[in-house]
């Protein structure tokens, strides 16, 4: 069963087109992956489906219902989360003020308790730090604080935008451990645009290959990941 | 020239300044959050104190009691205004929004001015005369309760902001907009309550001004000024900035008028103002940018 679906999306920031009929389906309980060059559209995509961007054409639904065109914080409360690139975080705000940010969803409500322990549970880090000024941590951890940040809020489809980018190997291979432990353990779907391309495309179910704006390849993560043209365009092989 | 009156003058005006400081907080919470600059922000000071003259001559009710429905209704004004008006212009250049604000300031002005006409008009409460002895100083009471109110109200403000869980969203709206949108956090509802809230400090201080100062239409932009010189001064984005900026206003003035002429005390505010901006550019308790 699909639990995301994009059909003919066309997105414009102002005459410049970012995305051409774009469709994509991502099922249920799956890891998607998008891989593309920069500028390809990759993050305006993720953008797209949170409501953060506007499409001028072309659908998205989300468990049978449209959701293009609304507002991100109703699409955030359908279940749709984000961790979004550059980590988005609140820089003045302490670890536990940017965690109550993301519980504040309506769909949220009366279980932050429980879901804080839990993040806790995944990054005890976050929980030492829980009093600091999130914009005095380190780039991992501010990372981390994205993802409980977003797990606050009680996703049931998480996309991860370029979640390692900037990252130390170390703190990369975490990332990856926790994307694949709230995937198999939780169950969540899950949609990851990586620049890490070979790792993204092991890990993913399904995978789209996004090139000026349009979907140039499809199919399962080990068939993109041994086809020629996407390992020399894309790992340099 | 006697000590006593020296202080007693000074007192009064710090006392004063406290309600100035209050007056600009509402400027610098909305610029602090939405990055809007409200031209007509002592505009709509002054649209409060008039609700106050006309409540205290219809009903006898005390501006320091009707400053509370005034608050609401100012907030409704400010939410309204940032909902209706100011968001579609959100994404714009500055300069069109300051053309939309002053256009907006030019109107408040002139529709204050065909209703009430250019008289000063004030409050005349029984106990507006009264002093307080301190020591050899006798403070006017108003000021005094004033002061008090207005520190109350900051503080309020800042708990508000501390504590409370809208309190801590409009924060991480202005932290990081785009944050805010990741989260799902309702940011044009939330830059609306944020105006609603600069509004409704400004309209408890008009409410206040009415037992300090004689009001006309056309203190609107002298005080829409006043509130961007001591926001400068104290820092923008900073709560106890504003505070310290109109104390330090409303100290120079009282000094000014003391010793110099009190027509000439708006040239003092402003050289405070030209200091800062020479020696410390980010206001006196601003954070570096």
């Amino acid at each position: 069963m699909s639990s995301l679906s994009l059909k003919d999306l066309d997105v414009f920031y102002g005459d410049a087109q970012a995305l051409d009929g774009v469709s994509l389906e991502v099922p249920q309980g799956s890891i998607v992956a998008i891989v593309g060059a920069n500028g390809a559209g990759k993050s305006t995509l993720i953008r797209t489906i949170a409501g953060i961007e506007t499409p001028r054409r072309g659908q998205i639904s989300y468990k049978g219902a449209q959701i293009g065109g609304l507002p991100s914080y109703k699409v955030c409360n359908l279940g749709i989360g984000q961790v979004a690139e550059g980590r988005q975080i609140f820089p003045s705000l302490t670890v536990i003020e940017n965690l109550e940010m993301g519980a504040l969803l309506p769909r949220a409500r009366g279980k932050e308790k429980a879901t804080l322990d839990e993040v806790f549970g995944l990054f005890p880090r976050l929980a030492e730090r829980r009093d600091q000024l999130a914009g005095t941590m380190s780039g991992g951890e501010q990372q981390m604080l994205a993802i409980g940040r977003c797990l606050m809020g009680q996703p049931d489809l998480i996309m991860f935008d370029e979640p390692s980018l900037g990252l130390a190997p170390a703190v990369v291979q975490e990332v990856f451990r926790i994307i694949r432990l709230l995937h198999a353990q939780r169950g969540m779907t899950v949609i990851l645009v990586e620049q890490n391309v070979a790792v993204s495309l092991k890990l993913a179910d399904q995978a789209y290959v996004l090139e000026n704006g349009r979907i140039v390849m499809q199919g399962s993560g080990q068939d993109l990941l041994h086809d020629d043209r996407v390992r020399q365009a894309y790992m340099g092989l | 020239m006697p000590a006593d009156l020296i202080l007693t003058v000074a007192v009064q005006g710090i006392l004063t300044g406290l309600v100035y400081g209050l007056m600009a907080l509402g400027l610098s919470v909305i610029f602090g959050v939405v990055r809007v600059v409200n031209f007509a922000h002592g505009e709509m000071m002054t649209i409060a104190s008039y609700a106050a003259i006309v409540a205290f001559g219809a009903w006898n009710i005390d501006p320091l009691i009707s400053m509370i429905p005034i608050a609401v209704l100012l907030f409704a004004l400010g939410y309204a205004m940032q909902t209706v008006l100011i968001n579609p212009f959100i994404n714009r250049p500055e300069h069109s929004q300051f053309i939309l604000l002053a256009a907006v300031a030019i109107i408040m002005v002139n529709g204050l001015l065909i209703i009430f006409g250019p008289d000063a008009r004030n409050v005349l409460v029984d106990y507006a005369l009264d002093s307080i002895e301190v020591g050899p100083l006798l403070i006017d009471k108003v000021r005094v309760i004033t002061a008090v109110l207005a520190l109350v109200i900051t503080a309020g403000l800042f708990a508000f902001f501390k504590l409370s869980r809208t309190g801590k969203a409009i924060r991480a709206c202005a932290d990081n907009h785009l944050g805010a949108l990741v989260v799902g956090l309702n940011v044009k509802h939330l830059y609306a309550l944020t105006f609603g809230i600069g509004s409704a400090i400004v309209g408890a201080a008009g409410a206040m001004m009415t037992l300090l100062i004689d009001t006309t239409p056309n203190i609107g932009p002298v005080f829409t000024l006043q509130a961007f010189v001591i926001v400068i001064i104290g820092g923008l984005g900073s709560m106890p900035g504003a505070l310290l900026g109109g104390v330090l206003i409303g100290l120079s003035e009282a000094m000014s008028g003391l010793f110099f002429a009190p027509s000439a005390k708006t040239m003092f505010g402003v050289a405070i103002l030209i200091l800062v901006l020479l020696f410390r550019p980010q206001g006196l308790l601003g954070r570096k940018a």
